[in-house]
């Protein structure tokens, strides 16, 4: 089958172990007020490929995964096209690269997981990004719930599938003790947690909303200092 | 045979009857697998020196960039008497001039040229050797330009041949100057006259002149010798010590650069070869490490300074004052051993103990081989410093054997065994113009007429005004690269003749083999453009838009086309077509002196000198835009991240281009992933 794809990046260092092909996927159903990527946004869009031909080119940089690398898989939301990912890592793990997913958890569904299972049967590690540990500013912040996202989390923990979390550090939204502590204590009660990445806000997206003509919706926050950065660091690091 | 300086030294064929100093570092050098835990900071005295030499270069900038120049002692290697920056202090000795940046007088590549220079930084050159130069001595440029054919010149002014060595010294050979350390130079002198007088026989042209240059080697030798003298230093006989070998050494260069302004005067592949020295002296307690360092600090001090008069517009062309002082280093040995040692650290280690600079130009043979500790080594000084450059051993060892060097940036040539004819280039994108456009210059006008230049044989051009077609402009293109190729190779045989005939690089040609392969390295510019021009034209529909003239001076593109830099290889394959079909014509032709023909994909900056003279190509780019540097993708279009542009330029065949391919690569810091 075929899937709808934003991009592609070659040469992938910071989403996952070692060197990476990230596939970017196109559409996304959040709308996070820190979104650098809004043109992964829309359903439609992007160039249309086959499972088979986007294996092929990221099996052209297989030489260059020795250290760990593999292919990620990210967007825009991927799960929204679950089963052409599915069918991607299938063939990548029939080439022995190690495969990995970048997705909100959104699209989670507890009461319906065997739509997952097939594709995670596939996945070696999956980055999960947690925007906000509270419902409300969760809302507030992306337009959905969290209780999909958190439901997802303690799924994955319980077959015991390797996660790193993500989570974006922004002033005045994330960046407050309160809530990283009650990240903490929520990442403290999974027990496949190998990793928790803190991801300083940035504004290189600007200049897209810019082309996009969409207004940007953080006009004005500064990106958190070192030293916050530290701080959220030292509150979410693996005890 | 043997010297007291070699005890300590195991012996074999570079001690019996030959040259042969691949043989002694394969006998006597100790691989180092270790980390640079062992290093030291400069001393003292090395300190000093360098806040002196930091000082010179703030007045030299100050000064508009030159802070003096000779005008009136034209430079030999025993020219100017001994100079010093702070006499007390240096451990290694030699300077260009009698006093540090003073820049010398070298008039032999062309005196218009040494004037204008001089007259650019406010100097005027001394009537009596403007005299001597014009009326009594012929110079390489006069030389040149009494030779050249009309369509040589057009092919110059309209820039489809662009940075010839005509009308500068050519560069890029490097002599064997850890010969002068290892046998001295009374050794050195006596082996060239007994090559001397093997030749024999027949006196033609070609015999005579190889005599003739042997003879010129051999008085260049004496001259070092006198040369070293004028320091107090006796270079006849092998070095005794570390710092003797560094010092012997480092004449063996100070003479080629004061015989020579090349355009780049690179000096080989000596760390390790000086680490036997310094492994001897060390084992002997005659110096300790701290002294080995500053032995080293204070010799790359010395290729620091390293200065040549030039005009603006040659440093310009190539972005700054550069002189290609390349130095290789590391590297592995055909018997599986790593060629680093402690001493490959130590000459590293001095971007740390006297700050970054880009010259000398040290360049890491890179082997995934190397041992690990060096690799970390070395990618830390590079994210310190970034002034290390990379080249693949493992891709010319087979090739050159584990004793060759890099000339300039990309040339590998086995030490003392091979020269170069340097070539410059010839501008492909602009090729494939002369190829729509019948060989006339697309922005270049005949002065008498003042219609555009007809540089080329009048070749049928494109006609219409309709898309091209792929087929006819391939097939028009190959005629034009048949043309470009012979008029390029005749161009360099004429120049190549002049210089060794007026310019002829004495001193650095002693310190090879006579018996010397030479190269004939020609190079391209343009690939990227010219490739993603083609596939413009194969893959979208180009439209020609004409001049009055009927010249195609832009073009419209309709659709979208794959581009070289993004591992597809629709793209890709056209670039690889390129570059073999274009090595294939020239390979076809007579070159001078039975060189061996290369082929360069290479431009570091003077791709956006050559763009500025390239009018409006298929690909979209706009005239007098910078072509892309070497075999790097067109700016901004290779999107598909870092590998896969790497692997599109990894896909030109090297064995078509042995003379080097570069990709000019920045990335910063965080891009290359997180710290843990």
């Amino acid at each position: 089958m075929t899937g709808k794809i934003h991009s592609f990046e070659s040469f992938g260092t910071v989403d996952g172990p070692g060197i990476r092909f990230v596939v970017f996927m196109q559409g996304c159903p959040m709308r996070c007020l820190y979104c650098h990527n809004p043109d992964t946004w829309p359903l439609h869009g992007g160039g249309d490929y086959t499972a088979a031909e986007v294996a092929a080119r990221a099996v052209k940089y297989k030489s260059y995964f020795t250290g760990g690398g593999g292919v990620t898989v990210s967007g825009g939301e991927p799960m929204l096209q679950a089963e052409f990912v599915c069918e991607l890592f299938e063939l990548l793990k029939g080439q022995n690269v190690n495969t990995a997913l970048d997705t909100s958890g959104v699209m989670f569904r507890a009461d319906d997981v065997h739509v997952y299972d097939k594709l995670l049967s596939f996945t070696d590690l999956v980055l999960l990004d947690i925007k906000h540990i509270d419902e409300a500013e969760h809302i507030k912040l992306t337009g959905h719930s969290n209780k999909n996202i958190l439901a997802f989390a303690r799924y994955l923990s319980e077959i015991g599938k390797p996660v790193w979390i993500r989570h974006v550090l922004v002033p005045g939204i994330t960046d407050c003790d309160e809530y990283l502590l009650k990240l903490r204590e929520f990442l403290s009660s999974l027990s496949n947690v190998q990793r928790v990445e803190v991801l300083p806000y940035h504004t290189m997206g600007v200049v897209k909303y810019q082309k996009l003509g969409i207004p940007y919706p953080l006009e004005g926050v500064l990106p958190p200092s070192a030293e916050r950065i530290k701080n959220a660091g030292e509150i979410l690091k693996l005890s | 045979m043997t010297y007291k300086a070699w005890e300590g030294f195991v012996p074999g064929k570079w001690s019996d009857d030959e040259v042969n100093v691949r043989d002694f570092i394969q006998r006597n050098y100790t691989p180092y697998e270790g980390d640079e835990s062992f290093l030291e900071g400069p001393t003292e005295a090395t300190k000093k020196l360098w806040d002196e030499i930091m000082e010179l270069s703030a007045k030299e900038r100050a000064a508009g960039g030159v802070l003096k120049a000779d005008t009136s002692v034209v430079s030999t290697l025993t020219s100017h008497k001994a100079g010093y920056i702070d006499r007390e202090l240096e451990k290694i000795v030699g300077l260009q001039t009698d006093e540090p940046f003073k820049r010398s007088l070298q008039p032999f590549g062309g005196i218009r040229m040494a004037e204008e220079a001089l007259s650019m930084y406010g100097y005027q050159i001394d009537p009596g050797v403007k005299e001597i130069f014009t009326k009594y001595r012929k110079t390489h440029n006069d030389g040149v330009y009494d030779a050249y054919t009309p369509e040589m010149r057009r092919a110059r002014t309209a820039h489809i041949l662009t940075g010839l060595p005509d009308t500068y010294g050519r560069g890029r050979i490097v002599g064997d100057y850890r010969r002068v350390a290892l046998y001295g130079v009374d050794y050195l002198i006596e082996q060239k006259q007994k090559d001397k007088l093997n030749m024999d026989g027949v006196m033609t042209p070609d015999k005579i002149r190889d005599r003739e240059e042997l003879s010129e080697q051999i008085k260049a030798l004496s001259a070092l010798k006198q040369m070293a003298a004028e320091y107090g230093k006796d270079i006849s006989k092998p070095a005794e010590t570390a710092q003797e070998a560094i010092q012997a050494l480092y004449f063996g260069y100070l003479g080629a650069v004061k015989d020579q302004n090349g355009a780049a005067m690179s000096i080989g592949r000596n760390s390790t070869f000086l680490d036997i020295y310094i492994e001897r002296d060390l084992k002997l307690g005659r110096i300790t490490e701290k002294e080995a360092q500053e032995l080293m600090d204070q010799f790359v001090m010395k290729l620091r300074i390293v200065k040549f008069m030039r005009i603006k517009e040659y440093n310009e062309l190539f972005s700054g004052d550069p002189t290609w002082v390349t130095e290789s280093i590391g590297g592995m040995g055909v018997d599986g051993r790593t060629l680093v040692t402690k001493n490959s650290f130590r000459i590293l280690h001095t971007l740390k103990n006297l700050g970054p600079a880009p010259e000398p130009n040290l360049t890491v043979l890179w082997s995934k081989n190397l041992p690990a500790a060096f690799k970390k080594f070395c990618a830390k000084t590079s994210i310190a410093t970034s002034a290390i450059q990379y080249e693949s051993d493992d891709l010319m060892r087979p090739e050159m054997g584990d004793d060759y060097c890099i000339a300039c940036c990309v040339s590998c040539m086995r030490v003392g065994k091979d020269m170069q004819f340097f070539g410059a280039r010839a501008n492909l994108a602009k090729c494939l113009l002369y190829a729509i456009n019948g060989g006339k210059d697309e922005l270049a006008r005949d002065k008498k007429t003042g219609k555009p230049l007809q540089v080329s044989p009048m070749y049928a051009p494109v006609l219409g005004d309709g898309a091209l077609d792929y087929a006819e402009v391939i097939s028009k293109y190959e005629q034009m690269m048949d043309w470009l190729a012979g008029l390029y190779v005749n161009t360099l045989n004429l120049i190549h003749y002049m210089h060794d005939k007026y310019s002829y690089e004495a001193l650095e040609m002693a310190l090879h083999d006579t018996n010397v392969r030479r190269f004939f390295a020609t190079g391209i510019a343009g690939l990227s453009c010219a490739v993603d021009s083609l596939s413009a034209i194969k893959y979208a529909k180009v439209y020609p838009v004409r001049n009055e003239d009927g010249i195609a001076v832009d073009f419209k593109i309709e659709g979208d086309y794959p581009k070289y830099g993004n591992n597809d290889d629709r793209a890709d394959e056209i670039a690889v077509w390129l570059v073999k079909t274009f090595m294939n014509k020239i390979k076809s032709h007579y070159t001078y002196r039975d060189s061996v023909p290369t082929m360069s994909i290479l431009t570091i900056t003077s791709n956006v000198v050559y763009g500025k003279k390239t009018g409006n190509t298929p690909d979209g780019r706009r005239a007098g835009q910078p072509l892309a540097p070497g075999a790097n993708p067109m700016h901004g279009r290779d999107s598909s991240g870092a590998l896969a542009s790497l692997e599109s330029v990894a896909k030109l065949p090297y064995e078509y281009s042995r003379d080097g391919i570069s990709n000019t690569f920045s990335v910063t810091p965080a891009s290359l992933g997180k710290d843990d």
